[in-house]
C-alpha cells in the first residue's frame, strides 16, 4: 500500500496530514508513505526531516490512499486512481455535491470529520483534537486584540484588575479556552446546558454560571415550557454578562444546524469599548450577531468581533502533528494485520461512520449510533464542541423534585400517623429510633471507602447487643424461656467478641506509608 | 437513684459511645479510636444489664449466664484470631446469622413470657398486649429472614453451596407472597395469639431468608452482606420494641441504616437499583442480548516479559478484584509493589467499589498485605490518572474494568461506572482463562490492542514476574 501526503491545495491551509514522526506510525503498518516535496513546510517540518522518517519524496496522487486536510481540488482529483482512497475534512453533511462527484470517481472517502463521539474513537477524532487547538489559540487571539493584561496586578504605578473572560459552551474547545484564559491570570466563567460539565470548568479554574430554571411539574408540554423559560434565563444570563466582562469567546455548535445565537445586537453594543469577542461558531452562521466569517470586526462602540474559521491552523506545527497522529489511529483501524493491506470492516460502527463513498455508492448519513450522550456528524468549519446537543438517552434513575417532595410528605404523613395512634410508650420509642436511624445515615455516610469492612465488623459487634434483651429476660419465666435466652446469649458474645477483635485486628493491619 | 435508672442512664452513656464509635472509624486516623469507644460502650451496656438482671437471679442463673458470656466470647475471640482476612466476607455473614438467631429467641421469649402465658400474664398491661404481639412478629421475622439469609450467603462465600443464582418460577411472586403471608398471620396473631400461628411466621421468615438469598449471584455478594448487615441491626431494633429498651433501639437503628446507606453505595457503584439486586443476577435479567457477541484476537505474554514491561514503566496502577481474593495474590503482589517502589516507579491501586465480595474486601487484603492505605485509591480517584499511566496490572478483575459498560449501549453492565484502565499505555490481564466475568459479558479489553493477557494462576504469575525483575 502506497500512502500520498500532499502539499495542502487551499491557499490558507497551513497544516499538514503527516509529520515525520505520524510517517513512522504509517510505515509501522506496512506501508510506503510518498510526501509531496514542501508538504510540510508552513508547518515546519523540512523535506529532508521526512526522508529521514522513511518517506519517499515525489508524486503523492497516483497513491492508494491519499491523506490531507482540506478536499483537493477537481485537477488534483482527476489525477487520482479510482478505486483509491481519499481520508480528509470533507464535510460530508455540507458537501453533498463533493461526495457526489468523489461517488462517481470511485473514490473511496474517510471523512476525518465524521467519527462518531464514542470512547472507543477518541483516540481518532480530528474535531476533538482541533477544537482543543482552535480554543487555545482564540484565546491568544483575543489577548493580541485586547489592550489590557489578562492577569491582575498591584504594581509601584496603581493596580492592575484582571480580564473577565466568559466562554459561552464547555466542549472540548470550550475547556480549552478557559484552561488557556485562566492560565493567562483571567478570571474565567462559562456557562453551558450541560450542568454535568461544572466540574470540569472548575478543574481548570473557571467558574461555571448555572442557568437555573424553575421546573413545574406539569405533565403536558412540560419539555417544552421548560425549554422556553431556559432560553429565557439563558439570554438574560448573557446580556448581564455581556455588560461584565473583557473577553466573551463563543464556542456553540449543534451538529447539522446552524449555530445558535447567543449574543444580540444589543449585547455587544453594551460592551465595554476595547473589549474582544471571538465568535468560534463564525463559519456556521455564527453565535455572535454582527461577527463575519473569516473577518475582524470593530463596532461603532470600539467592540472588536473576530470571526477567524481558520484558528487551528495558526497553530500548523501541533495541529499537523494532532491531525496525523490521529489517521494514524484511522488507519491502525484499517489495517488489523499492519501487512500493508487495507481491509475497511464496515460492520465497525467506527469505519461505517467515516466511510462516506465506497464502490461509487454516497454512504453518508451512517445508520445511528446509540451513544449515552452527545451526537457524532459534528461538520461545522470551526471544529467545536457540540455545546447544545442533547442527550440520547438520559439516565433512568432521576427522580422529578416533585416526586421526591411528595415521597418524603407520604413518609412524614405515615409516620405522623403511626406515632399519633400509639401508646405513649411506643411513640417515646418510635422517636428514638427514627432520631438513631437519622443519626446512623449521617454518620455512615462520612466512612472512606477502604474502612467499609472495618464498619461491617464493628456494626456486627455492636448488633450482638441484642445480648441486653436476652439478659434482661433469663431467669423470669421458666426454664424454657431461660434455655432459650442462655443460647441467645451465647450466640451474641460471639457477635461482640468476635466482631471488636477482628477489627482491631483488621485496623493494626491499616499502616501508612513512608511520606513521600 | 434507682437501679432502673442507674441502667436507663447507663444505656444513655453506651448509645452516645456507639455513635462516636461509627464517627470515628470514618477515618483512618481515628478508626482504632472509634474500636476502642465502641468496646466501652458495649461494657458499659452490659455492666449494667448484668447489674439490673442479677438482683432477681439465683446463684446457678448467674453462673450459667456467665458460663455462656464466657464461651461465646471465647469462640468469638477464637474465629477473630484465626479467619483469613480472604475469608472476612463468610465470618461477617455467619455473624451475622447469630445475630438474627438470636433476635429470634429473644422473640420467641416475648411470645412464651406473655401470649403464651394467657389471661395471667402480668408483664404487659392488656391495653398494650396487641403492639407486644405485632412487636413479637416483626421481631421474630426479621431475625428468622436475617438468620437464614446470612447462612446462605455464608455458605455461598465460603463455597459450600453453588454461588449461582437459584431460579425458582415467579421467585418475585413467591417473595411477595411470602411477605403477604406475613402480614396475615401477623394479624392473625395479634388477634388470637397461638403457638401455630407463631410456628407459621418463624416458618414463613426462615423460607423467606433463604429464598432471598439463594436467588442472588456470587457477584452480588457486597450488596447482600451490606443487606444483611443492615437487616441484623434492624432485628436489634425491633428486639428493643419488644422489651422497651431504648438501647436496643438505638444501636439497632445504627446499624439498620449503616447497612443500608453500605447497600445504597454498592447498588450505585454498579449502576443497579437495590430492587433489581433482589429481584434476581444479570444473567437472568438481560438474557444474552450482548455476551459473546464480540470476539477476537488476544495476546499471550509470560511473565519475562511482563517483568520488562514493569521495569520499564515510570507509572504503574494495579487493579484488583475477587480474583486476587481467590488466589491469595495479595502478599506476591505487596512485594511487587514494594519492589517496584525501590526502583522509584510509582504504583498506585485502583479500587471498584464492589471489587471483591464485600464492601472495602480489597482494601482488607492489601492492608494485611502491608501495602500503604494511602496508595490504594478508590475509582473516582485514580480514574483520571489512568491515562498517563504506563503499566496497569488487572489481578482478577473482569467487570469492573469493562469497556462495554461505556460503549455499548446493549450491554447488560451499560452504565455501570468501570475503571478505565484501557486507556493506559499498556494493560495487562491477569486470568486463569477467557471465559467470561460474573455478568456473563464478554469484556472487549482483551481484544485491545495495548492489552496482553498472562495466563495461569494469579499468585503463582506475579512470583514469576517478582523472579524475572
Amino acid at each position: 500500500m502506497r500512502i500520498g501526503v500532499p502539499r495542502e491545495t487551499g491557499e490558507h491551509e497551513t497544516r499538514v496530514a503527516a509529520t515525520p514522526s505520524t510517517v513512522v506510525g504509517l510505515i509501522d503498518l506496512g506501508a510506503t508513505v510518498v510526501v509531496e516535496p514542501g508538504a510540510g513546510e508552513r508547518a515546519s517540518f523540512t523535506d529532508a526531516a521526512y526522508a529521514a522518517a522513511g518517506a519517499e519524496l515525489g508524486d503523492p496522487w497516483s497513491a492508494d490512499v491519499v491523506l490531507a486536510l482540506r478536499p483537493p481540488d477537481a485537477e488534483h482529483l482527476d489525477r487520482m486512481a479510482p478505486g483509491s482512497t481519499l481520508v480528509a475534512m470533507v464535510g460530508p453533511a455540507r458537501n453533498p455535491e463533493l461526495l457526489a462527484d468523489l461517488a462517481r470517481r470511485g473514490i473511496t472517502v474517510l471523512a476525518t470529520d465524521a467519527v462518531p463521539r464514542i470512547s472507543r474513537a477518541q483516540s481518532l477524532d480530528v474535531l476533538s483534537s482541533m477544537a482543543n487547538i482552535a480554543g487555545y489559540r482564540a484565546v491568544v487571539e483575543a489577548a493580541h486584540r485586547f489592550g489590557r493584561f489578562f492577569t491582575g496586578q498591584v504594581t509601584a504605578a496603581g493596580k492592575v484588575p484582571p480580564a473577565k473572560v466568559l466562554v459561552a459552551g464547555a466542549g472540548v474547545a470550550g475547556l480549552a479556552a478557559i484552561g488557556a484564559a485562566s492560565s493567562l491570570g483571567a478570571v474565567v466563567r462559562a456557562t453551558d446546558p450541560r450542568p454535568e460539565v461544572a466540574e470540569q470548568v472548575r478543574s481548570l479554574g473557571g467558574e461555571f454560571l448555572a442557568v437555573e430554571v424553575e421546573q413545574e411539574a406539569g405533565a403536558d408540554g412540560y419539555a417544552r415550557a421548560t425549554s422556553e423559560a431556559y432560553d429565557a434565563r439563558a439570554a438574560e444570563i448573557y446580556s448581564e454578562q455581556a455588560a461584565d466582562v473583557d473577553v466573551v469567546i463563543t464556542t456553540a455548535l449543534i451538529p447539522g444546524r446552524p449555530a445558535p445565537r447567543l449574543l444580540t445586537a444589543a449585547d455587544v453594543a453594551a460592551m465595554k469599548p476595547g473589549s474582544v469577542v471571538v465568535d468560534m461558531a463564525a463559519g456556521s452562521g455564527g453565535n455572535v450577531e454582527g461577527s463575519v466569517a473569516g473577518e475582524v470586526v470593530v463596532t461603532d462602540n470600539g467592540v472588536t468581533i473576530i470571526g477567524d474559521t481558520d484558528l487551528a491552523a495558526r497553530l500548523p506545527t501541533q495541529a499537523s502533528q494532532l491531525y496525523g497522529t490521529n489517521l494514524v489511529n484511522l488507519l491502525k483501524l484499517l489495517v488489523p494485520e499492519k501487512d500493508g493491506r487495507l481491509v475497511p470492516d464496515l460492520d465497525d460502527v467506527v469505519i461505517r461512520a467515516v466511510t462516506v463513498t465506497h464502490h461509487g455508492e454516497v454512504l453518508w448519513p451512517p445508520p445511528p449510533i446509540a451513544v449515552s450522550a452527545g451526537a457524532g456528524g459534528n461538520v461545522g468549519s470551526v471544529p467545536a464542541e457540540p455545546a447544545a446537543a442533547t442527550p440520547v438517552t438520559a439516565p433512568a434513575k432521576a427522580v422529578s423534585p416533585g416526586r421526591r417532595y411528595a415521597a418524603i410528605a407520604v413518609a412524614f404523613a405515615v409516620l405522623f400517623a403511626a406515632t399519633a395512634f400509639a401508646p405513649p410508650a411506643l411513640a417515646t420509642n418510635l422517636t428514638v429510633f427514627v432520631l438513631a436511624v437519622v443519626i446512623g445515615y449521617y454518620v455512615i455516610g462520612k466512612v472512606h471507602h477502604a474502612l467499609h469492612t472495618p464498619l461491617m465488623s464493628v456494626t456486627n459487634a455492636i448488633s450482638g447487643v441484642v445480648v441486653v434483651g436476652a439478659l434482661l429476660q433469663f431467669g423470669q419465666h421458666g426454664t424454657v424461656v431461660s434455655v432459650l435466652a442462655a443460647i441467645a446469649v451465647l450466640l451474641a458474645s460471639i457477635n461482640i467478641v468476635g466482631g471488636f477483635a477482628v477489627t482491631r485486628r483488621m485496623l493494626a493491619m491499616f499502616t501508612r506509608g513512608p511520606a513521600r | 437513684m434507682s437501679p432502673e435508672t442507674a441502667a436507663t442512664a447507663a444505656y444513655i452513656v453506651a448509645a452516645l459511645l456507639t455513635v462516636m464509635s461509627l464517627a470515628g472509624l470514618s477515618k483512618h486516623e481515628t478508626a482504632r479510636a472509634g474500636v476502642a469507644y465502641g468496646i466501652a460502650g458495649m461494657a458499659v451496656a452490659l455492666v449494667a444489664t448484668v447489674a439490673l438482671a442479677a438482683r432477681s437471679l439465683t446463684a446457678g442463673g448467674i453462673a450459667l449466664l456467665a458460663a455462656a458470656m464466657v464461651v461465646g466470647g471465647g469462640v468469638g475471640l477464637w474465629r477473630a484470631r484465626v479467619v483469613e482476612m480472604t475469608g472476612m466476607p463468610e465470618l461477617i455473614a455467619l455473624l451475622h446469622s447469630f445475630v438474627g438467631l438470636a433476635a429470634v429467641l429473644v422473640g420467641w421469649n416475648g411470645y412464651l413470657e406473655v401470649e403464651a402465658v394467657g389471661g395471667a400474664q402480668t408483664t404487659v398491661p392488656p391495653e398494650l398486649l396487641g403492639i407486644h404481639s405485632v412487636e413479637v412478629g416483626v421481631g421474630v421475622f426479621i431475625g428468622a429472614v436475617t438468620f437464614t439469609g446470612s447462612i446462605v450467603a455464608y455458605g455461598k462465600l465460603s463455597g459450600r453451596m453453588k454461588s449461582r443464582p437459584l431460579t425458582l418460577p415467579g421467585k418475585n411472586a413467591l417473595n411477595l407472597a411470602a411477605l403477604v403471608a406475613f402480614v396475615a398471620l401477623t394479624a392473625g396473631f395479634t388477634i388470637a395469639p397461638s403457638l401455630g400461628l407463631m410456628i407459621g411466621i418463624t416458618a414463613v421468615a426462615l423460607a423467606l431468608g433463604w429464598h432471598l438469598v439463594a436467588s442472588i449471584g456470587g457477584g452480588d455478594m457486597p450488596v447482600v452482606v451490606s443487606m444483611l448487615n443492615s437487616y441484623s441491626g434492624w432485628a436489634a431494633a425491633a428486639s428493643g420494641f419488644l422489651l422497651d429498651n431504648t438501647l436496643l433501639i438505638v444501636t439497632g437503628a445504627l446499624v439498620g441504616s449503616s447497612g443500608a446507606y453500605l447497600s445504597y453505595v454498592m447498588c450505585q457503584a454498579m449502576n443497579r437499583s437495590f430492587l433489581s439486586v433482589i429481584a434476581g443476577g444479570f444473567g437472568v435479567e438481560s438474557g444474552t442480548s450482548a455476551s459473546g457477541a464480540e470476539e477476537g484476537e488476544h495476546r499471550e505474554v509470560d511473565a519475562d516479559e511482563v517483568a520488562e514491561m514493569l521495569a520499564e514503566a515510570s507509572s504503574v496502577v494495579i487493579v484488583p478484584g475477587y480474583g486476587m481474593a481467590v488466589a491469595q495474590a495479595q502478599y506476591p503482589v505487596a512485594d511487587l509493589t514494594r519492589r517496584l517502589a525501590d526502583r522509584g516507579i510509582e504504583v498506585r491501586f485502583g479500587i471498584h467499589p464492589v471489587a471483591g465480595r464485600l464492601p472495602g474486601h480489597m482494601n482488607v487484603l492489601l492492608a494485611e498485605a502491608k501495602v500503604p492505605y494511602d496508595i490504594v485509591l478508590e475509582m473516582d480517584e485514580i480514574n483520571d490518572d489512568l491515562a498517563t499511566t504506563s503499566v496497569v496490572l488487572v489481578i482478577g478483575a473482569n467487570d469492573t474494568v469493562n469497556p462495554a459498560a461505556m460503549d455499548d449501549p446493549g450491554s447488560p453492565i451499560a452504565g455501570m461506572p468501570v475503571l478505565r484502565v484501557w486507556e493506559a499505555k499498556n494493560v495487562v490481564v491477569f486470568k486463569r482463562s477467557m471465559a467470561v466475568g460474573y455478568a456473563g459479558v464478554q469484556n472487549p479489553l482483551f481484544f485491545r490492542e495495548n492489552t496482553s493477557m498472562i495466563f495461569g494462576d494469579a499468585k503463582a504469575r506475579v512470583e514469576d514476574i517478582l523472579k524475572a525483575l
